[in-house]
This record gives C-alpha cells, sequence and structure tokens, in this order.
C-alpha cells in the first residue's frame, strides 16, 4: 500500500464516510487540504466532495447544521487555523446545545510552531473543549484515517454533537498509510441504545394507568430518525393521550392532529401549559427540560409522575426528578412500549374527562390575533405565508427573537426535520446559512428563512454563498424595526425603557438584495401580503421579502421566567408592572 | 433575590479514563464550567502500558448536585468509569506531606517528638531545619501541620487524596 499525504488521507476517509459536501473558508494552514481537495475533482466529471465557500466561518457551522438537520446526515466543516477556528466556535456551541452531529476540520499551526503563539495560531482543542462532544490535536499522519472515522462515530452517535479534528500543516504534508478501518469498537464510548425491558414496562403500567397523561416530546425524537417520528403518532393514536413538544420537537406529530397541543414553554399554547400543570403522568420523549420549557420549576407539572425517557444520562434529573428514567435510544424505547402496549392488549385508555378540560383550555384561542385595517400583524404575515405554501412542505429556518416564536406558533409543521432553529444557544445569525445547508441537502426542497431585520444582519454577507451556487432560498423578514424580542422584555421588565433595542439605520433590503442578484420584494400594507408571497413563490432563485409589520405587536401568549405554566400572560392588555428582582435575573 | 444553598456532602471519586493529552483539562474543566467545586485532586498512569490513568477527586455537593457531577464526566468520551468511592462503602483514603519546619535548641527536639507521634519520617535534616514526610487521612495531616506550626513551620507540600476500596474486589 503506498503512502499518502495526511491531506489526502483526509479526503480519502470523508469519501469513505459518504461524506458528499463540505462547508469552508481556506487560509494558511489548510492549504494542503486545499489543494488536496482541488487535484482530487480535477480528474472526474464532477468531484467527489464539493466544497462550498461561504463568507465567514459562523456561517460554514450554522450551513453545516441545517445540512444535518434536514438531512439527517452529519454536517462538514473545513477552515483554517487561529481566527478560522475562533470564527467557527459560536456555531459549534450551537450544534452542541442543540444535538447536532457535526464535524468541523481546523487546520494547525506546524506542530513545531504549536506553542510559539505562531501566526494565527490558537489553542483550539483547549478552546473548543467545553463546546465539543469531543475534540481531536492530530499530531500523527498515520492516526489521522483512524481518527476522522472515530470523529464520525461519535458525532453521529448517541447523543450527536459536535466533533473537531484540529490537524497541523505539517501532518497534512507527512505521509503515511491509510485503510479504511472496520466498524469502530471505541475503548470507552459505548452508547446506551435499547433500554431495560422492565423499565419499560414499568412506563405502559403507568401510561395504562394514568387519567391525564401528557406526551412532551423533544428534539431527540428527531435526532433518533423518521421512525421515532412515525412510532410516537403509532403510540398517541394507541394511547389517545395529548402530546406537546418543545421548539426544537415541532413537527414529530402532526400540527394537523387533533392530539397535539402545541408548543409548551414560554410561548407555547395556553392548552399545552394548563395540560402539563394538570397532568397525573408526564412521559418526556428526548426533551430535557429546559428552562424555557419549565418556567418556574417548584410549580412545573406538581401533580404528576414523570417518565424521562433520554440517551444522555446526564438529562436525566438535571433540573427536575423524575419518577422512571430510562437512558436509550428513544426510537428503541417507543417500539418497545408499543410491542408491549400491545401484547398486553391494553385498551385504549378512557380520556374523555381530561379531553374535555383540555378543550375548555383550548376555547381561549390562545394564538388569535387582532388584524389592523393599516399595517400588517406579524402573526398575519407568517400564517398567511403558512397558507401559501404548506402543500410545498418546506423547510423553515429562522433566525432568533419574535420572528422566530412566532413561527413555531403559527407555521404548522407536519413532519420532521422542516423545522431548523437554534433553540439552546438562541442565536441570532443562524437562519440563512442554515437555509443554505439545508438547500443544498435538499436541492428540490422550498427552504424559506423567516428572519427579523435585526438576526438577518448578523450573516448577512451569506447573501453572496447562495448566489455563488445559485441557490433559490427565500428569506422572509418580519420586519418591525426593532430588535423585538429584546424590546418585549424591556416592556415587560423594565418599565418600557427602550435601551438600545431599536433598529436604526437599516439597509434597503429590496436594493441590498438586488445588489447580491437576488430578487427583492417590499411588502408594506395588508392588502399586498398575499401578492408579495406569490411573486417570492413564483422566482425561481433566491429573494428577500422586507414585509413591514406593525412596529410594536408582541408575542403572546407568554409566561414571564420565573412564573409558573398557570401564570400566562395571553394578551398585551394583561401585562400589569414590572416583574421582581428574582423574575429580572431569570429573563 | 436568594441564592439557594442545599447542604452538601463530601464524596471521593475515583475516574478511570484513557491517558490522552488534555484529558486532566477535560475532567477539571467540567467542574469550573458547571460550577462544580474540586477539593482536592490527584492523577496518575496506573497501567503497565501507560494507557490508563485514575484520578481521584475530592468534592462536596448535594445528592443531586453528585448525581450530576458523575453523570457528566461519565459522558465525556475518554472516561471509563466513575466510582462514588464514598457511596460504594469503606475505603481508604491517604495524603502524603512534606512538612518543613525550622528551628533550635528545644523547638527541635519538641518537632522530633511530635513527629514521632504521627510517625513522621525525617528526609531532610540540617542544623536548623527538618523535612518530614507524613502519610494518613488528611485529618491527619492537617493536626500535624498544626502544630508544627506552633514549633516552626517554613513550608508545606500535599499530594492530594489517593483513596481505594477495601477488600478484595476492583471497584
Amino acid at each position: 500500500m503506498t503512502e499518502k499525504s495526511g491531506a489526502d488521507i483526509l479526503i480519502e476517509a470523508l469519501v469513505d464516510l459518504g461524506v458528499e459536501v463540505v462547508f469552508g473558508y481556506p487560509g494558511g494552514a489548510v492549504l494542503p487540504i486545499y489543494d488536496a481537495l482541488f487535484q482530487d475533482g480535477a480528474g472526474r466529471d464532477r468531484p467527489r466532495i464539493r466544497h462550498i465557500l461561504v463568507r465567514h466561518e459562523q456561517a460554514a457551522t450554522h450551513a453545516a447544521e441545517g445540512y444535518a438537520r434536514s438531512t439527517g446526515k452529519p454536517g462538514v466543516v473545513l477552515v483554517t487555523s487561529g481566527p478560522g477556528a475562533t470564527n467557527a466556535v459560536t456555531g459549534i456551541t450551537d450544534a452542541l446545545m442543540d444535538s447536532i452531529p457535526m464535524v468541523v476540520i481546523t487546520g494547525q499551526v506546524p506542530t513545531a510552531l504549536i506553542g510559539t503563539d505562531a501566526f494565527q495560531e490558537a489553542d483550539t482543542v483547549g478552546i473548543t473543549r467545553h463546546c465539543t462532544k469531543h475534540n481531536y490535536l492530530v499530531k500523527d499522519p498515520a492516526r489521522l484515517g483512524a481518527i476522522v472515522h472515530e470523529a464520525f462515530h461519535i458525532a453521529t452517535s448517541g447523543r450527536p454533537g459536535p466533533v473537531v479534528i484540529d490537524i497541523p500543516k505539517d501532518v497534512q504534508v507527512a505521509t503515511a498509510r491509510y485503510q479504511k478501518p472496520g466498524p469502530i469498537q471505541h475503548k470507552t464510548y459505548r452508547p446506551a441504545l435499547k433500554a431495560d425491558k422492565t423499565l419499560v414496562e414499568a412506563a405502559v403500567d403507568m401510561l395504562a394507568a394514568a387519567e391525564r397523561p401528557i406526551f412532551y416530546t423533544g428534539g431527540g425524537i428527531i435526532n433518533a430518525g423518521p421512525q421515532a417520528s412515525q412510532l410516537l403518532r403509532e403510540l398517541a393514536r394507541i394511547t389517545g393521550a395529548p402530546v406537546t413538544s418543545t421548539l426544537m420537537g415541532l413537527g414529530a406529530l402532526p400540527a394537523s392532529s387533533d392530539q397535539w397541543l402545541g408548543m409548551l414553554g414560554m410561548h407555547g399554547t395556553y392548552e399545552a401549559n394548563m395540560a402539563m400543570n394538570r397532568a397525573d403522568l408526564v412521559i418526556a420523549l428526548g426533551s430535557r427540560f429546559d428552562d424555557r420549557v419549565t418556567g418556574r420549576l417548584d410549580a412545573f407539572s406538581p401533580h404528576s409522575k414523570k417518565i424521562h425517557v433520554d440517551i444522555d444520562r446526564s438529562s436525566i434529573n438535571k433540573t427536575v426528578r423524575v419518577d422512571l428514567p430510562i437512558v436509550a435510544d428513544v426510537g428503541h424505547v417507543l417500539e418497545d412500549m408499543i410491542r408491549i402496549w400491545k401484547a398486553r392488549q391494553h385498551p385504549k385508555p378512557d380520556l374523555d374527562e381530561w379531553w374535555r378540560r383540555i378543550s375548555g383550555w383550548r376555547a381561549k384561542r390562545c394564538l388569535d390575533f387582532d388584524d389592523q385595517p393599516d399595517a400588517i400583524m406579524p402573526q398575519r404575515a407568517i400564517r398567511n405565508l403558512y397558507d401559501a405554501t404548506k402543500h410545498l412542505a418546506p423547510i423553515i429556518t429562522t433566525e432568533v427573537g419574535q420572528h422566530q416564536m412566532w413561527a413555531a406558533q403559527h407555521f404548522g409543521f407536519e413532519a420532521p426535520n422542516k423545522w431548523l432553529t437554534s433553540g439552546g444557544l438562541g442565536t441570532m445569525g443562524y437562519g440563512l446559512p442554515a437555509a443554505i445547508g439545508a438547500q443544498l441537502g435538499n436541492p428540490n426542497a422550498l427552504v424559506i428563512d423567516i428572519a427579523g431585520e435585526a438576526s438577518i444582519q448578523m450573516n448577512i454577507q451569506e447573501l453572496a454563498t447562495a448566489t455563488q451556487y445559485r441557490l433559490p432560498v427565500k428569506i422572509f423578514i418580519v420586519n418591525n424595526q426593532y430588535m423585538g424580542m429584546v424590546r418585549q422584555w424591556q416592556e415587560l421588565t423594565y418599565s418600557s425603557r427602550y435601551s438600545e433595542s431599536y433598529s436604526d439605520s437599516l439597509p434597503d433590503f429590496v436594493k441590498l438584495a438586488e445588489a447580491y442578484g437576488w430578487k427583492g420584494i417590499r411588502i408594506e400594507r395588508p392588502d399586498q401580503l398575499d401578492d408579495g408571497i406569490a411573486a417570492m413563490l413564483a422566482h425561481d432563485g433566491p429573494v428577500i421579502v422586507d414585509c413591514l409589520v406593525t412596529q410594536l405587536a408582541n408575542c403572546f401568549p407568554m409566561i414571564p421566567s420565573g412564573a409558573a405554566h398557570t401564570e400566562m400572560i395571553l394578551q398585551a392588555n394583561e401585562v400589569s408592572g414590572t416583574m421582581d428582582d428574582e423574575a429580572r435575573a431569570l429573563v | 433575590m436568594h441564592i439557594t444553598q442545599e447542604t452538601s456532602e463530601r464524596h471521593t471519586l475515583a475516574v478511570i479514563v484513557d491517558n490522552e493529552p488534555g484529558i486532566l483539562a477535560r475532567i477539571a474543566g467540567m467542574f469550573t464550567a458547571r460550577g462544580y467545586n474540586i477539593e482536592s485532586l490527584t492523577v496518575t498512569d496506573i497501567s503497565e502500558d501507560e494507557s490508563v490513568s485514575r484520578i481521584t477527586i475530592v468534592t462536596s455537593a448535594s445528592a443531586h448536585v453528585m448525581e450530576q457531577i458523575i453523570a457528566q464526566l461519565d459522558r465525556l468520551v475518554p472516561v471509563h468509569r466513575v466510582i462514588d468511592l464514598t457511596v460504594l462503602g469503606q475505603h481508604v483514603e491517604r495524603e502524603l506531606a512534606l512538612v518543613k519546619v525550622a528551628g533550635v535548641g528545644d523547638h527541635r527536639i519538641e518537632a522530633l517528638r511530635l513527629a514521632d507521634v504521627y510517625r513522621a519520617r525525617v528526609v531532610d535534616a540540617t542544623t536548623t531545619s527538618f523535612v518530614f514526610e507524613v502519610t494518613g487521612g488528611s485529618e491527619k495531616i492537617d493536626k500535624f501541620v498544626e502544630l508544627m506550626r506552633e514549633v516552626g513551620l517554613v513550608e508545606v507540600a500535599r499530594t492530594g487524596i489517593v483513596a481505594i476500596s477495601r477488600g478484595k474486589e476492583a471497584a
């Protein structure tokens, strides 16, 4: 077997792992890899690995996340040392918080220069230790191939997450042998898959005996693959129990299902939060009791027994004590629960009384809003966008803020992997690069980034990336000229002192679109809304829609931070006074 | 606003890890990143082929936080296993200290007398100083250092705790 350079070994390993797309940005410390990519592609009809040149390394990571979340395949990033690696840190942290499988390859200065404060040197392994599932500094080219395979195994199995491989430039140049390894048997890393059967049986018994059960599902269901979402639908059907989810779990159960209560938590629905508060059994599936979901912990679902299924043992009992923990892949557990439920011939439980109470809460119609004759309500903009596109099953990405919550509330998701948003880290600037990644992974899909006018500017340079690769992504800006969620909290907690939350000096988004070769559309009045959306859909190429909405609308319902699920604010006029210090600190 | 604190208990953990670069930073960093406390930490390679290290960590936390500490340690990729020796049952804890004492006349005689009581060995002596080596539980060493302070304590170096379970089984 002949020897290859480290750079060639990397490419062979990526090809063996089925990698088709890499999002990256070149620089001094990765030039051997870029040259190897060039040479590998030169003799072929089309390159084995397609490199997508982003305009900022943060965008490379978000694009990889969008690709991963929409396709189920790991996202791969290639950036240079120093600033290349540090720019990637936000996206790496985002992927860790939302459990996205991602492998980030970073260049490093030559091994002899490590530690000398060399040009573009940063301690990438040290910096990323806390924001990766695992990371490597490769010092021996003979180990490189095995490390790349191991990194993909770790990134994609168990609770998925980002893995960094830092490769010094001399290791990229040095030669070694490469052989595709067999199945990975890691010495210490063995994620749990199957659950203890007696625990699952106990869960089924609890479910059969419950009078007021509720399923609380999270991103773990989506990560477990489309099959897990199908199994959730089946279990919900045979038990008749209501289902709510986290922000990350939208789409696991179709929004059109009668059993769907809407999202839970701070901006969740009244019925979901009341049902959670009154339930006698909570079945948490791949969800981790985030503070945005639980509200005040001592008032969270106080009367219920709790079953928690999670592949990550450290998620269990982290914030909420549970009665029955099951550490396993949620897909396997759902399969076992359905099998045991059927084997025991449980009849469909009589939950009529429970559903009667839920209907009472639903009758509040908590997502209703008042349309204005002269101004576009942001909720109206999202609803009409949904109505015009739902038959196309679009992939929706978002930035972070009010528009994100309105999208979560008013856009119905019927399937998993269609909703890509930054949940755990709450990263402004996520949506456009994530849309680019999703469009690359799903060339025929309609991909829309629902954005705010402030968030979109955080990675606006990526308009050029979409232009270069002819990606027909659509950006729908819900423009209220404020960092809306910041302003909303300033109203609630700081007596409407709008400190620095007004978006002054906004660009002309239509001209900006045109400058990058995109189509720009501005929607200013309610009567232009549907035509503007139709024009966006009709254009075979990237489009920015700048939809000017009423400036001071707020996102309700809302549970103020530090409040209980029963203390929900349904409408703006219910806001009374300001929060106390304790609540303010929790925001 | 109030920041509540639960009562904490002292636990001794043995963490068996792959002996790879940066592993100590990974373990110690998990504690600082999540706001947990480390009272003592010792680490060295324990295998013949230098592939596995044993890290002994003493920490104080509530039962709830202890559960989290163990789970968070356990999910680090290079960690083989985490053993809570305090929960497991009886175990032996030892620490080694080097204690330098200076003085003349009666102080020297007193230092030697106390060292004898504590089974501390003299490992260096000059006409005006001693270095004692003393091993035992941390409380014993605390007490010895306290006594030496009155005699003429100059400097102390301590290793931190190493611990192992009693009986014939590996933990």
